[in-house]
């Protein structure tokens, strides 16, 4: 079948467990950027590309891992439907399979899911070099283990991803962006209060003094909810975008740039630096010169995590982030797909 | 499910091995007793038979198996002692909530403890400005949503027993409900959990963030039926509740035709709350049951509920009147208030005792397919029925393609339960052919083990075991449910099915 390389990725894997070789998965190559340089022989998920299956009814697209997510993107759209979770790309060519790999999310993370939630099924290779099926095309299966949604932000150390089904979502008929005047304090608390209202708000973005909410849904209801809200309208499509690809003028300073997750309702630090806030409060994004250690610091002590992305050079979880014992059922999860740690070692934690 | 009325199968299927003498059983049972004493009150241990019969099973019931004895402990720490006792000294541990679950999977295990949860049943924490509640896993699925609703906030899932089960057993089963294909399962509408392995560690998984660093172990634990770890304390997101509900009744003279209005109603970009479909026994029988005023010459009703702020619902309802009606529908009702539409709702969610009124016993599947093949696997159900001489009701969640055939039979005429069962696995092995899934809500458990070896193969289920022993090296978390070793397979003789690979796919398998 044209794009479907199954058999060819299977004997790649083969030979390098024979070899004892790590190997270093590779799709669009648009986010080396969130790991660490691979050590082992590049292994291109690209020819195993193209989608399996779409079926607008079942709300259900079922693709092979090197499909561009631009493709799938468009197939949706023919059909009014969109991937909820909203995947940024970070470059062209950006594929399927490294998106579930990051386990990547956009702007309507807080309101409708992320990727894992959207995952309903996949084929893998693991580290003993089979093909393997997990969970299917159906929206409710509870058959054996959640082995498809556990590989998603594996960075692909539990295996290679092969094929991915997703659950898909009709395009909201209207979607419209207000602006409302709020100090960037006062911002954070007003959108993380959202969370308890019922308001079709798909996303929302806290710059310095400025919240910008996206509505979603019948045009009859955004209408009433932008009456309730008040607020400037403001560019929608274009907008956000440049949110989710890192486009927007935020992006553009040159400092360090940190991924902050916590809890929304977390209060703002001053670490010394200027934040982007997303997803009702629950993704940070901080530039700041402050030391690494009170910024890490700082999150933990709130149940979050902080991440510095760019230029990564360092794995993408260290020791800290995941204290005894749960290291250790990581190392025996990692083991149980993947004893000899042929998939991308060391690129989700030192030890993994 | 096995539902049996007034007649006791007992132990029929379940095979355990009875690897100790009578007097070497009571022994152990009074060492294991006396050594618990140590760091559990007296009376969080459960000896006698008398007071273990009411554990024997869960609502599984034509498998029962008296534990060698059952532990109530009231503290998290309790349970860390209870399992690093279990881990030193090699014991099988099963853990229960309500035992309201239907694939037997919180079955004791004869020569193990039944860990029973149910008095760490304390609301720890119901934050309404953050919209999270942090709870004991005894606690009841609807008691979170009754102490969420003063402040306008419910916790989505909501499996039929939702009163009585135990959120701890919904995210040991990943249970849903009427309103997962809107709201997602519990997997969904989890944040956090604290679990206990078998070496009595406590570990936080998840987080309140939404994002966790490191695996999605969260996903793994959340509907791995009690086999690799025990949840001790769960974060749920709560949602505000919806402003408007509204629900749509109509009626089909041809089952295909209600089959079609579930894909085109999807298809126009509607995601109702919730979406059921009916057949004519069950019609019928929930008609009798309820008198909630259900068309008695209809094949077919679809019950669609629609909720969300009054502008969206409105222009839902009418493309659902729309989308029905271009699908030959005979009658639409829309429930014109709340005391109509909980009538209308009656009947559905009593259909299954109403059934059960048909026949001494009934016997419910639970399987998905993709909605599109729903017609074609109702009709295929319809020529099992006439084949096995046993009548069948189906009454199920549309939306989800999630089907609960509801096949009627008599244990007490010979045969026919083994008739029943064999029936049940073609259903499922069908579900499997047309690209689905032997369930899809009420878990694997004993009841589906077999079943397992239909939709995956050899290397699959090693997989399953390999990460099993990844937590639970020893085997000792509630062996012998879930996943079926690989010999049991062989012995089973299933012919694996995935999909579209069935050998011979186009070929009618009867």
């Amino acid at each position: 079948m044209a794009g479907d390389a199954t058999l060819e990725l299977q004997a790649l894997v083969s030979g390098a467990i024979r070899r004892h070789s790590p190997l270093n998965i590779q799709g669009g190559g648009t986010k080396q950027f969130l790991r660490p340089p691979g050590s082992g022989e590049t292994l291109d998920v690209t020819p195993h590309h193209g989608i399996i299956n779409y079926e607008p009814s079942e709300l259900v697209i079922t693709a092979r891992a090197g499909t561009p997510l631009r493709e799938m993107e468009n197939a949706l759209a023919g059909e009014s439907q969109m991937l909820a979770f909203e995947p940024p790309h970070f470059g062209e060519g950006a594929t399927l399979g490294g998106t579930l790999a990051c386990g990547l999310s956009g702007p309507r993370r807080a309101h409708c899911g992320g990727a894992r939630d959207f995952i309903l099924g996949m084929r893998i290779i693991n580290g003993h070099g089979e093909v393997m099926r997990f969970g299917g095309e159906v929206l409710k299966n509870v058959a054996g283990y959640d082995v498809s949604r556990l590989m998603v932000g594996a960075y692909g150390s539990l295996g290679l991803i092969l094929d991915a089904s997703l659950k898909v979502l009709p395009r909201p008929e209207t979607e419209i962006t207000v602006v409302l005047t709020y100090s960037q304090t006062a911002g954070l608390a007003f959108v993380s209060s959202l969370a308890r209202r019922s308001l079709p708000v798909s996303a929302t973005l806290v710059e310095r003094d400025k919240v910008y909410l996206r509505l979603s849904g019948s045009a009859a209801a955004i209408t009433a909810a932008h009456k309730q809200l008040g607020g400037e309208s403001h560019e929608t499509a274009a907008f956000w975008n440049a949110v989710k690809e890192h486009q927007h003028n935020f992006f553009r300073i040159e400092r360090p740039l940190w991924r902050l997750t916590l809890p929304a309702h977390a209060p703002l630090a001053d670490l010394g630096g200027e934040y982007l806030i997303e997803w009702a409060g629950a993704l940070r994004w901080l530039k700041s010169d402050a030391d690494p250690t009170r910024i890490k610091k700082y999150v933990r002590e709130y149940g979050g995590h902080a991440r510095r992305i760019d230029g990564a050079d360092t794995a993408v979880l260290e020791h800290a982030d995941l204290p005894e014992p749960l290291m250790r059922l990581h190392a025996r999860t990692r083991a149980a797909f993947d004893p000899l740690r042929i998939f991308n070692p060391g690129c989700l934690h030192p030890l993994l | 499910m096995y539902v049996t009325q007034g007649y006791h199968v007992r132990n029929a299927f379940l095979r355990q091995p009875m690897n100790s003498s009578a007097a070497d059983y009571s022994v152990r049972k009074h060492h294991y007793a006396s050594e618990l004493a140590t760091f559990l009150p007296r009376e969080a241990i459960i000896d006698s038979p008398e007071e273990l019969a009411p554990y024997e099973s869960d609502a599984l019931t034509v498998y029962r198996s008296l534990p060698l004895l059952a532990v109530l402990p009231e503290t998290v720490e309790q349970v860390q002692r209870i399992m690093r006792w279990c881990r030193d000294n090699r014991v099988p541990v099963v853990a229960r909530g309500a035992g309201t679950g239907l694939s037997g999977g919180a079955l004791p295990h004869r020569d193990g403890i039944l860990l029973v949860l149910t008095r760490l049943n304390r609301i720890l924490d119901l934050d309404p400005e953050r919209g999270i509640a942090r709870v004991q896993p005894g606690v009841a699925n609807l008691a979170i949503s009754e102490a969420a609703q003063p402040f306008g906030l419910y916790y989505a899932p909501d499996p039929s027993s939702q009163v009585a089960c135990t959120i701890g057993g919904n995210v040991a089963e990943n249970s849903g409900g009427v309103h997962c294909l809107k709201y997602g399962l519990t997997v969904h509408n989890v944040l956090e959990i604290k679990v206990v392995t078998i070496d009595g560690d406590l570990i936080t998984i998840g987080s309140q963030s939404l994002e966790t660093p490191g695996y999605d172990l969260l996903a793994l634990l959340i509907g791995s039926e009690g086999m690799l770890a025990v949840t001790v304390e769960i974060t749920v997101r709560l949602l505000p509740l919806p402003e408007t509900a509204r629900l749509v009744v109509a009626s089909f003279a041809a089952i295909r035709d209600a089959g079609n209005a579930v894909s085109r109603l999807i298809a126009r970009g509607v995601i109702p709350a919730g979406l059921e479909l009916m057949d004519r026994r069950a019609i019928e029988a929930a008609e009798a049951y309820a008198r909630c005023g259900y068309p008695l010459d209809a094949e077919a009703l679809l019950l669609c509920e629609v909720d969300g702020c009054p502008e969206d619902v409105e222009r839902q309802i009418a493309l659902a009147r729309e989308v029905f009606t271009g699908c030959g529908a005979a009658e639409i009702r829309i429930a014109c208030d709340e005391s109509e539409r909980l009538l209308l709702w009656k009947g559905r969610k009593s259909a299954f005792p109403a059934v059960g009124r048909l026949a001494p016993d009934y016997y419910c599947m639970d399987g998905t397919i993709p909605r599109r093949r729903l017609a074609e696997v109702l009709e295929r159900i319809s020529g099992f029925s006439v084949e096995y001489g046993l009548p069948v009701a189906n009454v199920f969640h549309a939306g989800d393609g999630n089907l609960h055939p509801l096949i009627l039979f008599d244990a007490n005429n010979p045969g026919e339960l083994e008739r029943t069962l064999e029936m049940g696995s073609r259903i499922l092995r069908l579900c499997v052919e047309v690209g689905g899934t032997i369930t899809g809500e009420h878990g694997v458990g004993v009841e589906k083990i077999n079943d397992m070896c239909a939709q995956f193969n050899a290397a699959e289920l090693r997989q399953f075991h390999a990460l099993k022993a990844a937590f639970d090296p020893d085997g000792l978390m509630n062996p012998g449910k879930a996943v079926p070793t690989l010999e049991r397979c062989a012995e089973f003789g299933a012919m694996h099915v995935h999909g579209n690979e069935a050998p011979h796919p186009g070929l009618e398998r009867f």
